[in-house]
């Protein structure tokens, strides 16, 4: 017992004594991204020490609201009950402040044989919906189509569910997996399959171009469609501070992750940068 | 004959003599006696074969693809890229939650076993419930173990920690090793219990009459004659928890792994990197699953390394410990 | 590494008469009652992990979580017009929170559930399920209608606009897989122990029991990872199913991690038969096997049958090997189907549902249920064995 209560008295002090660093901690998706930003920065500001962590981004907005990170990571709009909850802990009932910083086009993965080159955004959403069943249904062969689905804790999962499937449940019969490149593997196997992840990513799967409406042009993902907003499956990627406490060092990283010099390493990790008009010094 | 047919030794059918006799009367080849021998034979053969699959597989695998620099590197960057990866601070995450969770586990195990073998009477209401409660201890999931130690650990404990410390941000109220390392002793305290009772029960119990007869008090006793003699079946108790312990993943889903960290954990209250949870990310979330296997395999062969090692160890001694309860009984 | 209840040793307290005198001795006496009272900490563990885990999902039990996406926003110009009560439910913090928020602070969290309203798509303001508490028991157990469906559906659907939270799929699913595993695990588990304690030189015995229980020596994430990357792949080229990873191979690898669970209480069934039965029908001339069959396993039979309970109990709680193996809420009984087990449904979306909101705690009613099914069958299984061991001792 006497054991126990030191060593948990040494933590407590051990622990309080870090307060100057940047902890930045959520979304799995950010976390390859944040650890680039985190390293690069690291080595020309040797004095700021950033840890980044990962879980998701309801753990980082769990974080956020308990005070226990600086920055949190999201691959999703942060929820009412999120807001309110750090509403109710920060300085001043304010808000978590949300800057965009980065990118991310989803593209729609289908095998390699498949005949079809495009689909619309209603199409998709159909597919996934499983009220089109059959690929003959969009103009391709007559096969009944295979769905693959991520698992729902995932935040493309969430953002593929309101935004192109409008909020409709997918199909009973998607097949749930558990990351994009498993995705991949199982729709270059599959010859009716069809699913959906990071523009990147696509491996040897073929990305099918989407149409807006049914009557507008096929975009097909790429750097510049994806950063001129014309292709139309696309997302932010978030990050949320205490605006208590986005000053000082902390501000001065978020400026520069948002800047043209931070914005270089996000296409290393398969996203893209922001457009012009939203970065930092424009 | 005799010893067949009082009806409370044997269920109703094989009482029946008419029955017995008709059976078992002597062939010379029995073909269905041999064949389902044989079936049974072949079960055990079938597991023996499932367990040498696993195991060759991995070693295989796992063996070409293991480095010194693998298990003494942090990755900085990226864990999914197989040049520049490591497993250090899965390896020290792994090891410094077993060891926190031993300083917890051993104590209270090891009392709870002298009570029930030392002072207990066999038969009270009392020694039975906790026997019960090792049981069912024993039984609960580890997923709900680690909704256990979220739900306790840091939504009570930890928070009012904090409230008490008067912290300006959580300290305690947040996954961290200590919540993880607490979760896992409560989930392993059955282990170090049985262990600990087994080897208590294999100590001659004159050994302890003289004692007592020499004028030492029963706490004495237990101390300084029993105690010793029980070393190697605590240290077994101690090394099968450490090793279940070591490969859970569930019960430190909520309570304290990372996904990632920069450095290696340093204080209790850290969040840190496991090698359990690490197989889970490599073999679900990784970008480009072909490139990601090499290191996987060698991930994998190094968490089982880790718990088969500490498995033969532990099945050595409780093989010794039990052979002394046998010669004894 | 279950622990035997019934290992009573063949000394009763023998030694303990004695202890009566040193009373007397303070120090002695405190050591002793501390011995008991951390003896107790097993018990208490119990308890606490059944309070804990039932007090974050007690607003479930009670119906206090409310997921209607359309409820009637309050203006917060009207703050003052609703009672403390009213506006506690509906900013959902406690009374305590209430008192020491500023009111500027209460203003803000009312102003983000007026946007929170004021940002439902279209679509979702006139669907009738929108003003449906999904977390309802009636939700969460029958099947319901939705819009879209064509007939009343179980449906597991927790992220989105209309979260469904039928719980249903889930425990059809973990049955699924269970039942899959225990198939398979079993008669191998039972016939290996039948080998290993009847038919086997004991020699070779020797080797054979530590191998078998080295098995459970793999950790349940090694086994998921190699049902993941080998098995799903070798299953699908032998038996050509559409879906690469379903409940079958979940099942199988179910099995394999409770081989050993199983293997170690029939064994010791087995074992724990008097020689004198088995000496005697040897005598008449009955082979090893027909001892075996005839005599040994009936009168083992409820060890076996324990076994098989606990090996169920250490099922349905398995999570590595089905979260990494299949996951897709269906409810559908066929084998080659996925399945998405409880266990899985809390290891997967525990880390993004919202901490406190009505998501964790429904997952926490999980975790509840699935506490509850170990403990009954851990409870059935001990109480047969040790009604079992009595039965051999000739005690009643």
């Amino acid at each position: 017992m006497k054991k126990l209560i030191t060593i948990l008295a040494a933590t407590v002090f051990a622990a309080s004594a870090f307060a100057g660093n940047i902890t930045v901690k959520g979304s799995d998706t950010l976390l390859i991204l944040a650890q680039k930003w985190a390293e690069t920065y690291m080595t020309s500001n040797t004095t700021v020490k950033i840890s980044v962590s990962g879980g998701g981004s309801g753990i980082g907005f769990a974080a956020l609201q308990s005070q226990t990170t600086d920055l949190c990571d999201a691959s999703r709009k942060i929820k009412p009950a999120e807001q309110m909850k750090c509403a109710a802990v920060f300085e001043g009932g304010k808000r978590p402040t949300e800057y965009k910083v980065a990118l991310d086009g989803l593209s729609v993965y289908v095998n390699p044989e498949n005949s079809l080159k495009e689909l619309s955004v209603a199409q998709v959403g159909d597919i996934f919906t499983g009220k089109i069943k059959n690929w003959k249904e969009v103009g391709g062969p007559d096969a009944p189509i295979t769905v693959y689905s991520r698992e729902n804790s995932s935040g493309t999962y969430e953002f593929f569910k309101e935004h192109v499937l409008k909020g409709k449940d997918f199909a009973a019969s998607a097949q749930t997996m558990p990351g994009t490149a498993a995705i991949v593997q199982a729709v270059v196997k599959d010859k009716n399959g069809i699913g959906y992840g990071g523009a990147a990513y696509g491996g040897s799967s073929k990305l099918l171009a989407i149409k807006k409406t049914d009557t507008s042009p096929a975009i097909a993902p790429t750097e510049e469609t994806v950063m001129n907003g014309t292709y139309p499956i696309w997302r932010h990627l978030f990050v949320y501070v205490d605006p208590a406490k986005d000053k000082g060092d902390i501000a001065a990283y978020l400026t520069w992750i948002r800047s043209d010099d931070g914005q270089k390493y996000v296409k290393d990790v398969g996203y893209y940068p922001l457009p012009k008009n939203l970065r930092s010094g424009n | 004959m005799n010893t067949l047919t009082p009806s409370e030794y044997l269920p109703e059918k094989t009482s029946d003599t008419t029955r017995l006799t008709r059976h078992f009367r002597a062939e010379k080849f029995d073909f269905w006696s041999f064949f389902f021998s044989g079936l049974t034979g072949l079960a055990t053969l079938f597991i023996l074969g499932i367990l040498a699959t696993i195991l060759l597989n991995i070693i295989v695998n796992g063996w070409s693809a293991i480095s010194w620099h693998f298990v003494s590197t942090i990755p900085k960057k990226d864990f999914f890229d197989a040049n520049t990866t490591g497993v250090l601070p899965m390896i020290v995450g792994t090891s410094f939650r077993v060891i926190v969770m031993t300083i917890f586990v051993i104590p209270v195990g090891v009392i709870t076993a002298i009570y029930l073998t030392e002072y207990a009477a066999n038969t009270s209401i009392i020694t039975r419930i906790i026997r019960a409660a090792v049981n069912n201890l024993a039984g609960v999931p580890s997923i709900v173990f680690g909704l256990f130690g979220l739900g306790f650990f840091i939504n009570f404990i930890g928070k009012n920690m904090d409230a008490l410390l008067h912290n300006p941000t959580a300290v305690w109220g947040q996954p961290a090793l200590i919540w993880a390392s607490l979760t896992l002793a409560v989930m392993t305290l059955p282990v170090v219990i049985v262990a600990t009772e087994e080897s208590l029960k294999a100590i001659p119990p004159g050994l302890r009459e003289a004692s007592l007869a020499l004028g030492a008090t029963k706490l004495e006793t237990i101390l300084k004659i029993v105690l010793p003699q029980a070393l190697p079946g605590i240290m077994t108790g101690g090394i099968l928890a450490v090793s279940r312990a070591a490969g859970e993943v569930a019960p430190i889903l909520f309570t304290g792994v990372a996904y990632y960290m920069a450095s290696l954990p340093a204080h209790l209250s850290d969040q840190f990197m496991d090698l359990g949870y690490h197989i889970f990310v490599l073999s679900t979330q990784s970008p480009n699953i072909e490139q990601t296997r090499p290191i996987l395999y060698a991930t994998v062969l190094v968490l089982l390394m880790l718990t088969f090692a500490l498995n033969i160890v532990a099945i050595l001694i409780r093989a010794r410990v039990r052979k002394k309860l046998r010669a004894l009984g | 590494m279950t622990p035997n209840p019934n290992n009573e040793s063949r000394r009763s307290h023998g030694w303990m008469g004695i202890h009566r005198g040193h009373k007397a001795r303070p120090g002695e006496w405190l050591a002793e009652k501390f011995i008991f009272l951390v003896s107790l900490s097993a018990i208490l563990m119990v308890l606490l992990i059944f309070l804990f885990v039932a007090r974050e999902a007690l607003p479930v039990f009670f119906g206090q979580t409310n997921t209607a996406l359309v409820q009637k926003p309050i203006p917060p110009d009207e703050m003052d017009k609703h009672s403390a009560a009213e506006l506690e439910a509906y900013l959902e913090i406690t009374p305590d929170q209430l008192a020491k928020l500023p009111k500027s602070t209460l203003r803000t969290m009312m102003d983000i559930k007026v946007e929170a309203q004021n940002d439902i798509p279209e679509d979702f303001r006139n669907d009738p399920d929108a003003s449906i508490n999904t977390t309802e028991w009636k939700y969460l157990i029958a099947p319901h209608k939705w819009t879209d469906y064509d007939k009343p559906e179980y449906i597991w659907q927790p992220v989105g606009q209309i979260k469904k939270f039928n719980i249903i799929p889930l425990i059809v699913g973990t049955l699924k897989v269970t039942l899959i595993g225990l198939l398979f695990a079993v008669p191998l588990a039972v016939g290996a122990a039948i080998y290993v304690s009847q038919l086997a030189r004991p020699r070779v015995r020797e080797i054979l029991k530590p191998a078998i229980e080295l098995l459970s020596g793999i950790p349940s994430v090694v086994v998921g990872f190699f049902a993941l990357l080998v098995m799903a792949t070798v299953l699908q080229s032998i038996f050509h199913y559409q879906t690469r990873l379903n409940a079958f191979v979940a099942g199988l690898a179910l099995g394999f991690a409770v081989i050993p669970v199983i293997f170690s209480i029939a064994e010791d069934a087995l074992t724990s038969v008097p020689r004198a039965y088995t000496q005697a029908a040897l005598a008449l001339g009955a082979s090893r096997w027909q001892t075996a069959w005839q005599i040994v396993l009936p009168a083992a039979l409820p060890g076996v049958f324990a076994a098989a309970v606990l090996g169920f109990g250490r099922a349905i709680g398995e999570t590595m090997i089905v979260l990494m193996v299949c996951s897709a809420s269906v409810l559908s009984w066929s084998v080659f189907d996925s399945a998405r087990s409880i266990t899985t449904t809390i290891a997967a979306e525990m880390a993004e549902a919202v901490s406190g909101g009505p998501h964790y705690r429904i997952l926490f009613m999980l975790g509840a249920l699935l506490f509850a099914a170990t403990f009954v069958s851990n409870m059935i299984g001990d109480f047969v064995i040790h009604r079992f061991k009595n039965k051999l001792e000739g005690k009643r």
